[in-house]
């Protein structure tokens, strides 16, 4: 056991999704074959990941690895410390499950694509995950984070005939690479200011960089990391890109994938950077209170359930990064103690977002694999045909929406914990103000999801089906049933071991120098989280009330209650004949929310007629409504930039006229100005 | 001693809850000058229930079927975690993000029951109910979170003793704060001017169309839920916002009696107050609300920057 946690180990996980990836290819021809050997060496080399990164995360054994060469930029470090041993944890549990998932899911894709493209990618990019969070220096991480963004581009691709999915990769592949274009320039940034490549060795000489400088890096590196993370405005990638993949990789990208950017956030802004200023936590926070809320409200507004999951995910990156703005806000306070809390409520919240998220879509996956459509109008009743799966979506569903006693809950109790510090201990209103506002968005946001996943599980599972078709759906395969019941009994088993991952969290965090004379703000009580201002809570103490509590109900009605004979009839409906479009739409319910909202949804319709007769218009023969919400991201901020791009392009390619005279011109006009440029000493 | 204060503290919300429905209602009918049912109305029609035959959709899934425990459990969870007539029965889930997060939990269950049964009523009742949950949940933690600020925890035992020791009671932060408070609990306990509780009339109600289709025992354990939460949310208002007496950690047995003297003198007045505004105030349009709630929210906030 102890073997595996080390160099040779990672290596051989390695190897393994590297085997996986050739011989996916390889036995291309027969895609029972490629599909068994993808998969397998993907939850093989997932499960020898997950063993490694928690082993190191238990027995904090940092592991490290070394390819040297004699050109500097040949050189690559890969580590695993304790913030990269989180991480592996992390993504290497929801590949185990999502791999586990895959046996039974994939079979769906043949025969109309091949199974051996999807092998191939997929071990790819779990691998490039896990090269992400262990690299050590700067040309390391860059290769590993790009053969990640392409690795998932052909994933997002992978039902190529479908043109919607094509254009959701493009997008994705442009903002992946305006992504890297910033994250490259935070690299060389932090390269010109340190002199060093390896992550390690920068913190010292950063010390003493210019705030310009500093800033520069901070900036780049959160917009760079933010279009990875789905910060609103820089999103647009995410709801199209999510939906479009294979469930399996969808719960990947959303549960795990996107989490590689705040990874690099916390790496930068808490371990290589020294305290940052005041205003870029405030930046932070104010960036996690509107990708909260909006992300929220995108999602009620969407009926695409694969949609509605990914805005979710923005919703959650707003607030996990609730918790690291805080972070950043209290250590340039000079409050390092409260700043741990505030980081471990982010990255305990990214942890749990992992658990449900991953669920969810392994559910909806397992839904839409039915009737092939992501319309949740088509649904309603599943429930009796897929009652694993309801389930599964139910706990995830709960666990979301913040509903104790699972998951979600306690990090967003922590998150709301460290909020409240913040009003108490913010030195001036305006910070007061601004966590205040804070607190209030997060309420406001964890309302609404619940709003969100009532409406995402009562129209597709509950009440009566809304075509002939859903009474025919039937459970998954048991393999894929399996990794969601697990799934949901993590949501469940964090929740009540809470206390044992706040200390994890905390000795991790314990090994940033920012927190290393910090003394835990944490006491140490089984099954308690007791933060030092006499704020505390046992999630296992509220699930075991809330269960107990419900036997009582059970056993009070069996007391007082007499006999009673069970009659089963049809529901009540003033005497018509039922029908399921009497059941509530998706669309329905959430229209008195968009309704109240519109100032900022800023819904539009469109109504039409058609009339039996165009000259008389008497008869109508058809109403028809469209309603539209729009993400204003796209109409206010992408559309103009698309415009103004394609204009500046028409106004440059003049310059291109085909003449080679002009040409000659412009070179000689070149070394003139060079030479005058020289000659002043202005270089 | 514990073992007294403890079955207190777990029988005294479900036990009296019926009878604060009762008293409001009855109060509520003197105030329109009618003579009205008698206050133990609530608990005769809860044995009825309890006693009943039931019909069951046959569109109904098991969350229609588990739900009312649900409910009713979630409830007597809260319950248990609120102080109520003295500050022994402390244990960790006396959190006011635990409150918060249980009623949540609460209202999605019910939701969810609306939906299931697949009628127009249930669905809608579900979707206004979502609605007005999200929107006054921001109004409900930022009002407690003014309250936390004030004593500088956020555990409501810690609060209500802080509170009741410190000479906090009349001061203007805690009057805005439990102006917000007052609205977030008309709100969630389904009151006018955000429900009728006496409606049947489809395009008023959501409560009501949301349990519509239950009936027998499920419908009592509906029913005695929401009166559960009415006096779960006076009691909060008198012992967090009102702490005059309530007796400490370890006090004696005549202590104890004080302050459920002072608790029910307390929750009477609190009844009589929502009687007499129900009797006063016309309900508002749905999409008039939100406004409300809004309001309410930034009342909070005003509260808490008073408060710092």
């Amino acid at each position: 056991m102890t073997a595996l946690i080390s160099s040779t180990g990672f290596i051989s996980t390695l190897i393994l999704f590297a085997l996986g990836a050739i011989g996916s290819l390889l036995a291309m021809k027969s895609d029972r074959i490629s599909g068994a050997i993808g998969t397998t060496a993907a939850l093989l080399g997932s499960v020898l990941a997950l063993t490694i990164g928690s082993g190191a995360l238990i027995s904090h054994t940092p592991i490290a690895l070394q390819l040297n060469s004699t050109l500097p930029l040949l050189s690559f470090s890969f580590g695993i410390d304790a913030l990269s041993a989180f991480f592996v944890t992390i993504i290497a549990l929801i590949a185990t499950i999502a791999s586990l998932y895959a046996f039974g899911y994939i079979k769906h894709f043949t025969p109309a694509y091949r199974l051996g493209r999807l092998g191939f990618f997929y071990n790819i990019f779990i691998a490039s995950m896990l090269l992400v969070v262990t690299a050590q220096n700067i040309v390391a991480f860059l290769i590993a984070w790009e053969l990640m963004s392409l690795s998932t581009y052909f994933l997002v691709i992978y039902e190529y005939r479908e043109q919607t999915n094509i254009k959701a990769g493009t997008r994705y592949f442009i903002m992946m690479h305006v992504s890297f274009a910033f994250i490259m320039l935070a690299m060389l940034l932090l390269y010109r200011a340190t002199g060093t490549l390896g992550f390690a060795n920068m913190a010292p000489a950063l010390t003493t960089a210019s705030p310009l400088m500093l800033g520069a890096i901070l900036l780049c590196a959160l917009v760079g990391f933010g279009i990875k993370a789905g910060i609103i405005p820089l999103h647009i990638w995410l709801p199209d890109a999510h939906p479009a993949a294979p469930s399996h990789v969808s719960a990947l990208m959303s549960g795990v994938m996107i989490k590689t950017g705040i990874y690099m956030m916390i790496r930068i802004f808490f371990i290589i950077m020294p305290t940052p200023p005041l205003w870029f936590g405030l930046a932070v926070l104010t960036i996690a209170i509107i990708s909260s809320i909006l992300g929220v409200l995108y999602a009620l507004s969407e009926h695409d359930i694969k949609r509605l999951l990914a805005y979710h995910s923005i919703e959650n990156i707003g607030i996990i990064l609730l918790g690291v703005g805080s972070a950043l806000i209290f250590l340039s306070l000079g409050l390092p103690a409260l700043a741990q809390i505030a980081l471990i409520a982010g990255l305990f919240h990214t942890l749990n977002h992992a658990i449900f998220k991953a669920l969810l879509f392994l559910s909806a996956g397992s839904v839409v694999s039915q009737k092939h459509t992501r319309d949740m109008e088509h649904y309603g009743g599943l429930i009796k045909y897929m009652p694993v799966t309801a389930v599964s979506f139910l706990v995830g569903a709960m666990a979301i929406s913040a509903l104790p006693p699972l998951n979600g809950f306690v990090s967003e109790w922590l998150t709301f914990q460290s909020l409240f510090a913040g009003i108490i201990h913010g030195n001036s209103m305006t910070l007061s103000i601004a966590f205040t506002l804070a607190v209030g968005g997060l309420a406001l946001t964890s309302g609404l999801a619940a709003a969100c996943f009532v409406k995402a599980f009562g129209v597709i599972f509950l009440a009566r089906p809304r075509s002939e078709e859903i009474s025919h759906a039937h459970e998954m395969p048991l393999s894929s049933q399996l990794s969601m019941l697990i799934l949901a009994a993590l949501t469940l088993i964090v929740a009540v071991q809470s206390s044992f991952i706040v200390h994890t969290l905390a000795s991790i965090t314990g090994t940033f120098s920012a927190f290393s004379n910090t003394a835990s703000a944490f006491s140490s009580q089984p099954f308690t989280i007791t933060l030092g201002a006499g704020s505390a809570i046992s999630m296992t103490m509220v699930a075991l009330t809330l269960i107990l509590a419900i036997l009582l109900a059970l056993w009070i009605v069996s007391l007082i209650g007499g006999r009673r004979r069970v009659e089963v009839g049809t529901t009540w409906d003033c005497g018509t004949p039922l029908s399921p479009r009497m059941e509530i739409t998706a669309f329905g319910f959430a229209h008195s929310i968009i309704t109240v909202m519109r100032g900022i949804m800023r819904p539009t319709r469109q109504s039409s007629v058609e009339y039996q007769d165009a000259n008389i218009r008497y008869f109508p023969a058809e109403h028809s409504i469209h309603f539209f919400t729009h993400d204003f991201a796209t109409t206010h901020l992408y559309r103009p930039l698309d415009r103004t791009l394609a204009r500046a392009s028409q106004i440059i390619g003049r310059i291109q006229n085909g003449s080679v005279n002009a040409y000659v011109l412009y070179m000689f006009m070149t070394l003139l100005a060079l030479f005058v440029v020289i000659s002043l000493g202005i270089i | 001693m514990t073992a007294l204060l403890w079955t207190l503290q777990l029988a005294l919300i479900p036990l009296f809850s019926p009878a604060a429905i009762g008293l409001t209602r009855s109060i509520k009918a003197r105030l329109q000058n009618r003579r009205g049912a008698s206050p133990l109305q609530p608990y005769r029609d809860l044995w009825k229930l309890l006693h009943k035959d039931e019909v069951l959709s046959r569109d109904a899934s098991w969350i229609f079927r588990v739900a009312p425990f649900m409910v009713f459990g979630t409830t007597l969870a809260i319950a248990a975690s609120i102080p109520l007539l003295s500050l022994s029965t402390r244990t960790h889930t006396n959190d006011l993000l635990v409150l918060v997060g249980l009623l949540a939990f609460e209202t999605f269950w019910i939701a969810l029951a609306g939906i299931d049964v697949g009628s127009p009523f249930g669905g809608f009742g579900s979707s206004r109910q979502m609605m007005l949950a999200s929107f006054t949940e921001g109004a409900l933690v930022l009002s407690l979170f003014a309250l936390a600020i004030m004593n500088g925890t956020t555990d409501l035992f810690d609060i209500a003793s802080a509170h009741s020791t410190s000479g906090h009671l009349f001061t203007v932060p805690l009057i805005v704060a439990s102006i917000s408070f007052g609205i977030a609990l008309l709100a969630e306990t389904m009151r006018y001017p955000f429900d009728n509780p006496a409606t049947h009339l489809e395009l008023t109600m959501i409560h009501e169309a949301m349990i519509l289709e239950y009936s027998g025992p499920r419908l009592a354990l509906m029913e005695w839920a929401a009166a559960n939460k009415y006096l779960i949310f006076i009691a909060l208002f008198s012992n967090i916002f009102l702490p005059l007496e309530i007796a400490a950690a370890g006090a004696s047995l005549s202590a104890v009696c004080i302050s459920a003297a002072v608790f029910f003198i307390k929750a009477l007045i609190a009844v009589f107050a929502i009687a007499a505004l129900e009797s006063s105030i016309a309900k508002l349009r749905i999409f008039r609300l939100p406004d409300l709630l809004f309001t309410a929210t930034v009342l909070s906030i005003i509260a808490i920057v008073l408060a710092l």
